[in-house]
C-alpha cells in the first residue's frame, strides 16, 4: 500500500507494553475485549490499520484474523487506508448541517486541493489531497451541536469553523496549506 | 460554599439550577483532583461508605432519578434488577458514548469535571456490588480520554480507587474503553458487545437485560454519565431532598442542549418540568433569529418525534380530565412531553425556523440512521437505507406523491419489529415528520417524476432489457 505519510507497522517494545497494559484491563479469559484498544494503539501510531496489523492483533489476543477484521471493517473511526497527515472530520448531522457544514466541507476541499468525488462513502470515505498533507471525511454528530459547524483535525477539536475562517484553521497546522 | 463565579460570557441563565454543571465554565476551576477535593469533593463518597449498599439504592429510588441518557428509566429500579442470589461478578458501565444528535452535555462533564463522574461511579459501584467498572467513551473525545485516565490515576493514588477504599473493605477498579465512532454503541447491549471485542450488534431484551445477562453474561448496570453524577448529589443531600427539585415523577435537574435556529444555542441546566418550551426558546435562548419564526422543534435528540410550534395537544390530567396544552406551554419534563406524542429523550432540543425545508431536515436525519444501522436485523438494515433513498428523491425534487406514502409505510414496518430500539429511533422521525408535514412534503413531489427521475429510468431500463 502506497503511503509516505506514516511509518510502516512494526511492533516496538513500547507498543507491546501498551498492548499488554490494555489487555490487563479485562479478565484473563476475556482478552477479546482488548481488540478495540489495540486497534487504537495501531491507528494512533501508524495512521491506519492494514492486514499485517490486523493479523498481529489476532495472534496477540488468540483470535482468528476475521474476528479482528470484522471489527476493523465495522467502525467508522477505524481506517484501513492512509489518511493525510492532518485528517479532518467534519460533522454532517442536522444541527451542524443547519449552520453550514456542507459549505465548510466544500471550502476545505477547495483550499486543500482535495477532490471528494474520488472517495467512496462505503469502503473508503476518506479523500486525501494530492500532496498527502490533508484528508477529509464527513463524520456523524460530534456532540457539540450548539457551536457548529464543528470538526476535528486529528485529535484536536474545533468549534464554529466556517468557510470564512477555514483558512485560519488550516494555517494552525501548516501554513503552506495548498498542496 | 464559596462564592461561585463563571467565566465572562458563560454565566448561567437566571432560570438555571446548576447542580451537575456547577463547575462548568467556573472561574478559578480546573479538572484536577486537588481542585475537586478543595471544593468538598469525595466527601459524598465518605458519607456513602457509612451506609449499606442497599440503603444507597433506596436513596436513589426515593430521589426518583430517571436515566439521563435518553430512555428516562428510573435508575434505582434498574439497579434493583440484579438477581438477588447472584454469584457472578457485577459490572458497572458508564455510557459516555454521547452520540444522539442534538446532545452535548456529557462532553463538558468529562472534560471539565471528571471527578464528579468518578465519585458518582464509585458510589454507584458500591451500591450495586461492582468491583470492576468501565467508562465506555466515544472515540471522538480523545482529550477527555486522557483527562479521565489521569483522573482515575489520581483517584487511585488517594485510595479512592483500588483495594480497600478508604478502609471500607470495598475494592473497585475503573478502566477506560474507547469506542470507534459507532452510534449503536450508545445502545447498552451494543455497548456491551463492543466492550467484549465484537461488532456492536445489540442483544434482544428479554432475555438479555444487562442487569441479568450483561458484560460477559454477568449482571451489569449501564448508566449515562449525567445519571451517575446525579447519584453523588443524591447521597449528598438525601433522596427526599433531591426529589423536591423538579416536579412529581420528574424530579431533579437536567441539562438541556439547545441547538439550531435560536439566538443563543447552548447548554442549560434546569429543574425538570419547571421551565416551559416557550420560556426555554424565547427567554433563555433569546427567541428566533431576526426576521424568522419558529417552525418545528425536536425536543429530545433526533430520535424524538418532531413537534410543530403551532400545535395544541389534548392531554390527560392525573385525575383523568382532559386539558389543552399549546406547544409553548409544555413543561420540559419527561411525562408531559411523552403525553404530547414525543419524548424528552437525551435533552437535545433541535429548533427549526421557517427558513428550513422539512424535506431537507428529514433527509439529513435519514442519512444519519441509514449510516448508523448496525445491519443485523432486516427491517432496520433494509428499511433505513430504503427510507434514505426515498427522502433523497423527495429532497431533490425527484419523488412522486406515492413516495411519501411508501416512506411512511416502510417506517411503520420497521417500528416495533427490530432487535433494539434503533428501529424506533430510525422510524419515529419519519412517522412524525410525515404525520405533521405531509402537505409540505407532497408539495415537493410530482406525478411526472414517475417517468422522469433517474431512478425511474434505471428501473424501466432494467425491466425492459
Amino acid at each position: 500500500m502506497d503511503n509516505d505519510t506514516f511509518p510502516p507497522f512494526i511492533v516496538t517494545p513500547e507498543i507491546d507494553d501498551e498492548a499488554n497494559k490494555r489487555i490487563g484491563q479485562y479478565p484473563d479469559d476475556k482478552k477479546r475485549s482488548a481488540v478495540l484498544p489495540l486497534l487504537h494503539i495501531i491507528q494512533h501510531n501508524f495512521g491506519f490499520i492494514d492486514s499485517v496489523a490486523t493479523e498481529w492483533v489476532a495472534s496477540k489476543l488468540g483470535l482468528e484474523p476475521m474476528q479482528v477484521q470484522e471489527v476493523v471493517s465495522f467502525y467508522p473511526g477505524l481506517r484501513e487506508h492512509a489518511p493525510g497527515k492532518y485528517h479532518m472530520r467534519i460533522c454532517r448531522t442536522l444541527s451542524c448541517a443547519m449552520t453550514g457544514s456542507a459549505e465548510l466541507m466544500q471550502r476545505l476541499c477547495e483550499l486543500t486541493g482535495i477532490d471528494r468525488s474520488k472517495s467512496d462513502s462505503h469502503h473508503n470515505p476518506i479523500a486525501v489531497s494530492p500532496c498527502g498533507q490533508w484528508s477529509v471525511e464527513f463524520a456523524e454528530c460530534l456532540a457539540s451541536c450548539g457551536t457548529g459547524p464543528v470538526c476535528m483535525v486529528n485529535d484536536d477539536f474545533h468549534e464554529a469553523v466556517t468557510p470564512d475562517n477555514a483558512q485560519d484553521l488550516l494555517d494552525k497546522y501548516d501554513s503552506a496549506s495548498k498542496s | 460554599m464559596s462564592n461561585i463565579t463563571y467565566l465572562p460570557g458563560k454565566e448561567p441563565d437566571q432560570r438555571e439550577h446548576r447542580l451537575i454543571f456547577k463547575n462548568i465554565d467556573r472561574e478559578g476551576w480546573d479538572n484536577s483532583i486537588d481542585c475537586y477535593i478543595k471544593d468538598g469533593g469525595y466527601e459524598q463518597l465518605k458519607k456513602a461508605f457509612k451506609m449499606e449498599p442497599q440503603a444507597i439504592t433506596n436513596e436513589v429510588k426515593t430521589s426518583g432519578l430517571r436515566g439521563r441518557g435518553g430512555a428516562g428509566f428510573p435508575t434505582g429500579v434498574k439497579w434493583g434488577f440484579i438477581p438477588p442470589n447472584n454469584t457472578k461478578p457485577v459490572y458497572l458501565i458508564c455510557n459516555c458514548d454521547e452520540s444522539e444528535p442534538g446532545t452535548f452535555k456529557d462532553r463538558y462533564i468529562v472534560h471539565q469535571d471528571p471527578h464528579q463522574l468518578i465519585e458518582g461511579m464509585i458510589i454507584s459501584a458500591y451500591a450495586v456490588g461492582a468491583n470492576t467498572a468501565y467508562i465506555y467513551i466515544r472515540e471522538e473525545f480523545p482529550e477527555a480520554s486522557g483527562i479521565l485516565e489521569k483522573a482515575i490515576e489520581d483517584a487511585r493514588a488517594k485510595n479512592f480507587l483500588g483495594d480497600d477504599i478508604l478502609g471500607s473493605g470495598f475494592n473497585l477498579e475503573i478502566y477506560l474503553h474507547r469506542g470507534a465512532g459507532a452510534y449503536i454503541c450508545g445502545e447498552e447491549t451494543g455497548l456491551i458487545e463492543s466492550l467484549e471485542g465484537k461488532r456492536p450488534y445489540p442483544r434482544i431484551k428479554p432475555p438479555y437485560f444487562p442487569a441479568a445477562l450483561g458484560l460477559y453474561m454477568s449482571p451489569t448496570i449501564v448508566n449515562n454519565v449525567e445519571s451517575l453524577c446525579h447519584v453523588k448529589h443524591i447521597i449528598g443531600m438525601g433522596g427526599e431532598e433531591y426529589a423536591k427539585l423538579g416536579t412529581p415523577r420528574n424530579t431533579g435537574t437536567r441539562i438541556l442542549c439547545v441547538s439550531g435556529d435560536v439566538k443563543k444555542p447552548g447548554y442549560y441546566e434546569v429543574e425538570v418540568g419547571k421551565i416551559t418550551m416557550g420560556e426555554l426558546l424565547n427567554d433563555v435562548c433569546g427567541g428566533p433569529k431576526n426576521g424568522r419564526k419558529f417552525k418545528a422543534v425536536i425536543p429530545g435528540g433526533s430520535s424524538a418525534k418532531i413537534m410543530r410550534c403551532e400545535e395544541t395537544y389534548e392531554i390527560k390530567n392525573p385525575d383523568g380530565s382532559q386539558r389543552n396544552l399549546s406547544f409553548y406551554d409544555i413543561p420540559m419534563d419527561f411525562d408531559t412531553i411523552a403525553a404530547c406524542g414525543s419524548m424528552a429523550g437525551s435533552g437535545g432540543v433541535i429548533v427549526m425556523d421557517d427558513s428550513r425545508k422539512i424535506s431537507w431536515v428529514l433527509n439529513n436525519i435519514n442519512h444519519f440512521y441509514a449510516h448508523e444501522s448496525c445491519g443485523q436485523c432486516t427491517p432496520c438494515r433494509e428499511g433505513s437505507m430504503w427510507m434514505r433513498k426515498i427522502s433523497d428523491r423527495i429532497a431533490n425534487g425527484e419523488a412522486t406523491p406515492e413516495d411519501v406514502q411508501t416512506l411512511e409505510d416502510v417506517a411503520y414496518q420497521i417500528d416495533g419489529r427490530t432487535v433494539c430500539a434503533f428501529g424506533e429511533a430510525a422510524s419515529w422521525p419519519v412517522e412524525a415528520i410525515i404525520s405533521k408535514f405531509r402537505d409540505e412534503l407532497e408539495a415537493e413531489t410530482s406525478e411526472e417524476n414517475e417517468y422522469l427521475s433517474d431512478e425511474a429510468k434505471r428501473q424501466l431500463a432494467f425491466i425492459n432489457q
